[in-house]
C-alpha cells in the first residue's frame, strides 16, 4: 500500500517537474538556447501568489500566470533576442545573469526570510488504508489535462505546427511564411505561464518561498528535460514523470533518502553516457 | 516591367566577394534558368533574393516593390515561393503535415483541400504516403513533396534551387515535366541547376555565373548551341 502513495505522490511531483521541464525543452526545441532562467519564473510565480492571495486564491494563480507569461515574454525581448546568431555561450552566460537578476530582486523585494504561501487547504481523500492529498491528486489531473491540451496545440493548430517547423528548419519554416520571432515569443508565453503553474502545485505540497525557490526545481526539470531527450515535448514529459518518481522511491528507503538528489542526477550521467540524444530524443544532423 | 528584378548584387561571406554585381531580370511567365559550376554563387543568390542571407549592396524589387530589405517570412505574402537547395522538407512531420505548411501563408478551407488535390494528382504518389513521416520519402518524392509545398501557395513567382540534385534521371524528367506544367498554368520560374542541358532546354532564357559574375545571358537554344557553354558546363 506504501508503495502505491509512493506511486502516487512520484507521478505528481513528476507533473510539475515534467510541467517546467516543457518550457526547457520548447525554448531549446525552438530557440536552440539553454533558458537557465526558467527556474525562477518559478519563485516569481510563488511571489506573485504571495501578493494577491488576500484578494482570492484563484484570482492569484490566473495572476501569477500572466504576470510570469509577461516576464517571459520581457526576459526573451529584452535579454536573448539582441543576441540572436551571437554564440552560445554568450546566451547561456545571459541567462544565468537573468537568473540571478530575478532572484536579487526578490531578495530585495521580499528578504531572505521563507515567507509562507497557503493557497488553499484541500484535506486528504481517503481510501480504505490510503490517505492521498487533494493537492496531490489535483496536481496529477491538471499535469494529464496540460500535456493532452500541448500535444493536440502542437500538432493540430497553425501555430502548433509552426513550432515543429522552427525547430526542425528555421530558414525553411521562414520560406512558408512564418515569423520566427512571434513563434518564439508564444514560446516562452507558454512556457512561462507553465512555470508558474508549476510554482503554485509546488506551493500546495510545500508551502513556503524563498528567492532561490526556482534553483532546485529548474534544476531537476532540466535534468529531466535531458533525460527525456531535450527539444522532444514528449520527452519533457516522460523525463519528468520518471524523474519524480525515482525522486519518491529514493525517499520512501530510508537507506537512499540521503541520497536522492546524488541518484538522480547520477540517472542523467548513466543516460547521458548511453543515450545522450535521452530517452526520446531524436539524432538529429545539424545543418551547415 | 520585369516581375523580378535584381540589380548589382552583391553579397560578401565575411572579406570575401562571393557575388560581385549581378544583374538579371525574370519576366512574367518566363522559366529562367541560372547555370554555372559548383561555387559560382547560384545558391548565394537565392538566398540574398529571398533574404535568408543578407545584401551587400544592389536591390531586388518584386512586381515593381523594393523587396530589397523584406524579411524572408514576408516574401511568400507576396508571391514568391521558393523550393530551397536539398529539398529542407519538415523531415519529422507527415507529407500532409508539409503540404499544411506550404499554405501557412494563406487562409481559407475550401482553397486548401483545392490546392491539396490539385498537387496529389501532380503527384499520385504524394497522395498515397499522405500519412506517411516525410522523412521516410525517398530523394525524388521528397523532391515532389518540396515542389508541391512550394506550389501550395500559388506563388506568381518559384524559385527553385537544384531540383534535380541527387536524383536519379527518370525523377529529374518527373520533376523538370512539374516545373513546365506550372509554368504553362501561369507560374513565372526562376531556375537555378548545376544540371545546365536540363535546365536550358526547358528556358526561355539563361544567364551563366562565373566565380560571382554574369558572363552570358541569352535564349535556351541560343546558350544551347553556344560553342563555349557547350565546351564549360555541357560536357560537348
Amino acid at each position: 500500500m506504501d508503495f502505491v502513495l509512493t506511486l502516487v505522490n512520484g507521478l505528481s511531483l513528476g507533473g510539475i517537474y515534467a510541467m517546467i521541464a516543457l518550457g526547457y525543452t520548447m525554448v531549446y526545441g525552438i530557440a536552440k538556447m539553454l533558458n537557465f532562467a526558467h527556474g525562477d519564473i518559478i519563485m516569481v510565480g510563488g511571489y506573485t501568489v504571495l501578493i494577491f492571495l488576500s484578494i482570492n486564491p484563484i484570482l492569484a494563480i490566473v495572476a501569477s500566470m500572466i504576470f510570469c507569461l509577461l516576464l517571459g515574454i520581457v526576459v526573451e525581448k529584452v535579454a536573448y533576442k539582441p543576441l540572436r546568431g551571437a554564440s552560445p555561450l554568450a546566451v547561456l552566460i545571459t541567462a544565468i545573469g537573468v537568473s540571478y537578476l530575478l532572484q536579487s530582486l526578490a531578495l530585495i523585494i521580499f528578504g531572505a526570510q521563507p515567507e509562507y504561501v497557503i493557497i488553499a487547504d484541500l484535506g486528504v481523500l481517503n481510501i480504505g488504508e490510503i490517505s492521498i492529498g487533494y493537492n496531490t491528486i489535483i496536481t496529477l489531473v491538471s499535469t494529464v489535462i496540460i500535456m493532452i491540451a500541448l500535444t493536440l496545440f502542437v500538432k493540430y493548430t497553425k501555430i502548433g505546427r509552426a513550432m515543429v517547423a522552427v525547430s526542425e528548419d528555421k530558414d525553411a519554416a521562414r520560406l512558408m511564411g512564418i515569423n520566427i520571432n512571434m513563434i518564439i515569443t508564444i514560446t516562452f508565453a507558454i512556457g512561462s505561464s507553465l512555470a508558474a503553474l508549476a510554482g503554485v502545485f509546488s506551493l500546495l505540497k510545500v508551502p513556503t518561498i524563498t528567492p532561490t525557490y526556482g534553483s532546485m526545481p529548474g534544476i531537476k526539470a532540466f535534468t529531466a528535460a535531458v533525460i527525456g531527450g531535450i527539444g522532444s515535448i514528449p520527452g519533457a514529459m516522460v523525463g519528468g514523470i520518471f524523474l519524480g518518481i525515482v525522486e519518491c522511491i529514493c525517499n520512501s528507503i530510508p537507506e537512499l533518502a540521503p541520497y536522492t538528489i546524488a541518484i538522480e542526477f547520477l540517472i542523467l550521467i548513466v543516460i547521458l553516457l548511453v543515450k545522450p540524444s535521452g530517452i526520446l530524443g531524436k539524432k538529429r544532423r545539424e545543418k551547415v | 516591367m520585369a516581375l523580378l528584378e535584381v540589380k548589382d548584387l552583391e553579397v560578401n561571406y565575411g572579406l570575401i566577394k562571393a557575388i560581385k554585381g549581378v544583374s538579371f531580370e525574370v519576366n512574367e511567365g518566363e522559366i529562367v534558368a541560372l547555370i554555372g559550376a559548383n561555387g559560382a554563387g547560384k545558391t548565394t543568390i537565392m538566398h540574398a533574393i529571398n533574404g535568408i542571407i543578407p545584401k551587400a549592396r544592389g536591390n531586388v524589387t518584386l512586381q515593381g516593390e523594393d523587396i530589397t530589405s523584406t524579411p524572408a517570412h514576408k516574401l511568400i505574402y507576396k508571391g514568391m515561393a521558393q523550393v530551397p537547395e536539398g529539398r529542407r522538407i519538415f523531415q519529422e512531420l507527415t507529407v500532409f503535415e508539409n503540404l499544411q505548411l506550404g499554405y501557412y501563408s494563406k487562409k481559407g478551407k475550401a482553397e486548401f483541400e483545392e490546392k491539396l488535390t490539385e498537387m496529389y494528382e501532380h503527384f499520385p504518389i504524394l497522395k498515397q504516403r499522405s500519412s506517411q513521416i516525410a522523412g521516410t520519402l525517398s530523394g525524388g518524392e521528397q523532391q515532389m513533396l518540396a515542389m508541391s509545398r512550394a506550389m501550395m501557395s500559388s506563388p506568381k513567382l518559384l524559385l527553385l534551387d537544384e531540383p534535380s540534385m541527387g536524383l536519379s534521371p527518370l525523377y529529374v524528367n518527373t520533376i523538370f515535366e512539374m516545373i513546365e506544367t506550372v509554368n504553362k498554368q501561369g507560374t513565372t520560374v526562376l531556375l537555378v541547376e548545376q544540371n545546365a542541358k536540363k535546365a536550358l532546354t526547358i528556358a526561355n532564357r539563361g544567364y551563366v555565373l562565373e566565380i560571382g559574375k554574369m558572363v552570358k545571358t541569352g535564349t535556351g537554344a541560343d546558350l544551347l548551341n553556344d560553342e563555349e557553354i557547350v565546351k564549360a558546363y555541357l560536357g560537348g
